[in-house]
């Protein structure tokens, strides 16, 4: 099912100007600035002949972690693809249920483990609202700029590595100096990098240190200019304009009935954005765009996650005007343990501490399903508490679990090289889809 | 950027952030009740919890129930965001199944349920015909409760492997170490036949399975499959 398609793509190589200075100069056949490139003509017909059987995987650098696609080829068109997971599998759901709230957020850190921060307030989120617990508004706004954060340095992941599947080595090195620059916020605010579990039931694990907004503005003015220049890089060159446009193309309809989410269902033209149609942390007083594509393929899901670190700058650049001062963490003593110092001085505190951290806070008997807008699409935590202190079900709603399921419908027809843009253009997780 | 497309925007007010819930009670989904007037006596019950809907129905209903409110045009769930199961540490309480879907339409959530005793065969209707979404969802549920889905195409473990003997790890019986020692899982481990990696479906493609040797032919069509 290949589109029809025009895309303006600028094909430069070094020439020499006038008075011998390298210059970019256009292939253009008749004098433009441009040439078209056309989505690939529909699958040949069935030559005949033997079938061949393709293992790629689990130990394959392009399929970011260990997925393993068994794929059954004619000449070098896809027949049929068989995914195979769990090679990750580690039973977090099943450790949860032997958990204490606070001490499952660790976990979450390493399901997806490009949105760390993400996944931890995600999980206060749902583990709050079983409580009935309201944050301050200071961890509102605190927790909106870690998220979005969170969401720059997903989509750069993304980019760098799917540029390297694809053949572009430059945007990786330049878009993990700026995860870097992120990852360094996160380094002065969690005290730890990657593995953050920044985030607890009724609150932060910190407050931001003093100056650190100023780190955080500087990084909202120079990230536009390294995304800029990655932009320049990709979306009209004609070899990523080549290698992407007609791959993969799941239509609206299919897309919402294979319960595709996040970047991969925009692509497809279906505006759902948690953020925007079941708001959390306040995200509808934001102001920012939903990006949607229309072609549903790979050039197009690479589109709207460009646009979404453009907005997700917008946002930060609004979190950062309001953010209140205030407490952090809720006043609310069922989730929140006492000041240290009280704690180590009064009895009262001391046993407020100790029962806190031995035995637990106790939500009441209930269930809930929150979902965020994950880098990766709609995030859901399910709990069902029958009213101990540990979870009697924790379910995590893996987003590239379920967009990954689609990747028989969307390679089926390609050749086999596009097999691997097309997987890369799902940005899974392992981690996240085996759990 | 991409021109928008205008067929799934959703419609109405901006909805803001859910704040102050009660716990019990509150605005019930306008679908529950639409439900219950379509489907006379498919709704074993309904309650809001925490601004959720949660309906309980009836076991041989639901795959009629969520066709309805897939197809309905004043309902249009159309997307299936999660299906699960739960099992109660109290051993007397029913299982449950869970599909929780979204209106984007509408921007609705509702979550329909369906109690499973433990003495009947654990076995709900499968809605893989209305999304294609279900397929993995109900793949792992599988995988980890052993509940059945009638009517999946595909039903096997997803997350396991398929020679996996110890059970469906979510299961409340089920140990958190795992049903067998350290020492009987290396045990295991070493004795698997690391050829048998593909399954006979896959080595049906292409020949392949004729193109192995004899010996690995006779040892594939043993009994001694990982089938990973």
């Amino acid at each position: 099912m290949a589109t029809k398609r025009t895309i303006e793509v600028e094909l430069s190589t070094t020439g020499l100007d006038r008075e011998g200075r390298p210059q970019r100069v256009p292939l253009v056949s008749e004098g433009g600035v441009a040439v078209a490139l056309e989505a690939p003509p529909a699958l040949e017909p069935d030559l005949g002949g033997e079938h061949m059987l393709i293992n790629i995987g689990p130990q394959h650098p392009a399929t970011h972690g260990v997925l393993r696609l068994v794929l059954e080829l004619d000449g070098e068109t896809v027949v049929r693809c068989i995914p195979h997971i769990g090679y990750l599998h580690c039973g977090f759901e099943k450790i949860g249920e032997y958990r204490q709230y606070n001490q499952i957020i660790p976990w979450t850190d390493r399901e997806d483990y490009l949105n760390c921060i993400g996944n931890n307030i995600a999980f206060s989120l749902g583990a709050e609202r079983l409580f009935g617990i309201e944050i301050t508004p200071r961890c509102t706004v605190l927790r909106v700029i870690a998220m979005e954060l969170s969401r720059i340095a997903s989509h750069l992941v993304w980019m760098g590595t799917t540029g390297i599947d694809i053949g572009a080595y430059t945007p990786f090195l330049w878009s993990f100096q700026e995860r870097e620059n992120i990852y360094n916020l996160l380094e002065g605010w969690f005290g730890a990098r990657l593995t953050t579990s920044g985030s607890r039931v009724g609150g932060m694990a910190a407050d931001i240190p003093d100056k650190w907004l100023e780190g955080l503005q500087g990084f909202i003015r120079t990230f536009p200019k390294t995304l800029d220049e990655c932009d320049r890089m990709l979306t009209k060159n004609a070899i990523w304009v080549g290698r992407t446009v007609g791959l993969g193309v799941m239509s609206p309809e299919e897309a919402m009935n294979y319960g595709l989410s996040g970047p991969m269902i925009r692509a497809s033209g279906v505006a759902y954005d948690v953020r925007r149609d079941f708001p959390y942390l306040d995200y509808e007083t934001y102001d920012f765009d939903v990006p949607v594509g229309n072609a549903g393929d790979v050039y197009d899901r690479y589109l709207v996650r460009m646009e979404e670190m453009r907005q997700s700058v917008r946002i930060l650049e609004q979190a950062v005007k309001r953010l209140p001062d205030g407490p952090v963490n809720v006043d609310d003593a069922r989730v929140i343990l006492p000041p240290k110092h009280k704690a180590t001085s009064e009895m009262e505190s001391m046993i407020h501490h100790f029962k806190n951290v031995m035995e637990g806070p106790r939500p009441p008997i209930g269930e809930t399903y929150v979902a965020v807008e994950a880098p990766k699409g709609e995030k859901g935590y399910y709990f069902v508490s029958d009213g101990t202190s540990k979870p009697a079900r924790w379910r995590i709603r893996p987003p590239s679990f379920v967009n990954l399921s689609a990747i028989p419908r969307m390679v089926e027809g390609h050749l086999l090289s596009d097999v691997i843009a097309i997987n890369a253009s799902i940005d899974i997780v392992m981690g996240e889809i085996d759990r | 950027m991409s021109a928008p497309f205008t067929i799934y925007q959703p419609a109405g007010e901006q909805p803001s952030t859910p704040k102050n819930l009660p716990h019990k009670g509150g605005a019930a989904n306008p679908s529950a009740a639409a439900i219950a007037a379509q489907f006379p006596g498919a709704v074993l019950r309904s309650h809001v919890m925490w601004g959720e809907t949660t309906v309980f129905v009836e076991q041989s209903k639901l795959h009629d129930v969520v066709q309805w409110l897939h197809d309905d045009a004043a309902q249009c769930y159309e997307y299936l965001s999660d299906v699960t199961a739960v099992e109660y540490r109290d051993a007397a309480q029913p299982m449950e199944v869970v599909w929780h879907l979204r209106s984007i339409k509408h921007r609705r959530f509702l979550r329909l349920k369906v109690q499973l005793a433990k003495t009947e065969p654990l076995e709900v209707p499968s809605v893989w015909d209305i999304y294609k979404g279900a397929d993995w969802l109900e793949r792992e549920t599988f995988d980890m409760f052993g509940i059945k889905f009638a009517g999946h195409p595909d039903l096997r473990r997803i997350l396991l492997w398929e020679s996996f003997q110890e059970g469906h790890p979510l299961r409340k019986d089920f140990p958190l170490r795992g049903r067998l020692s350290r020492a009987q899982q290396l045990t295991n481990a070493l004795s698997a036949n690391p050829e048998a990696r593909y399954s006979m479906e896959e080595l049906s493609i292409a020949d392949a399975f004729e193109e192995l040797p004899l010996d690995m032919r006779a040892r594939l069509t043993g009994d001694s499959r990982t089938g990973e």
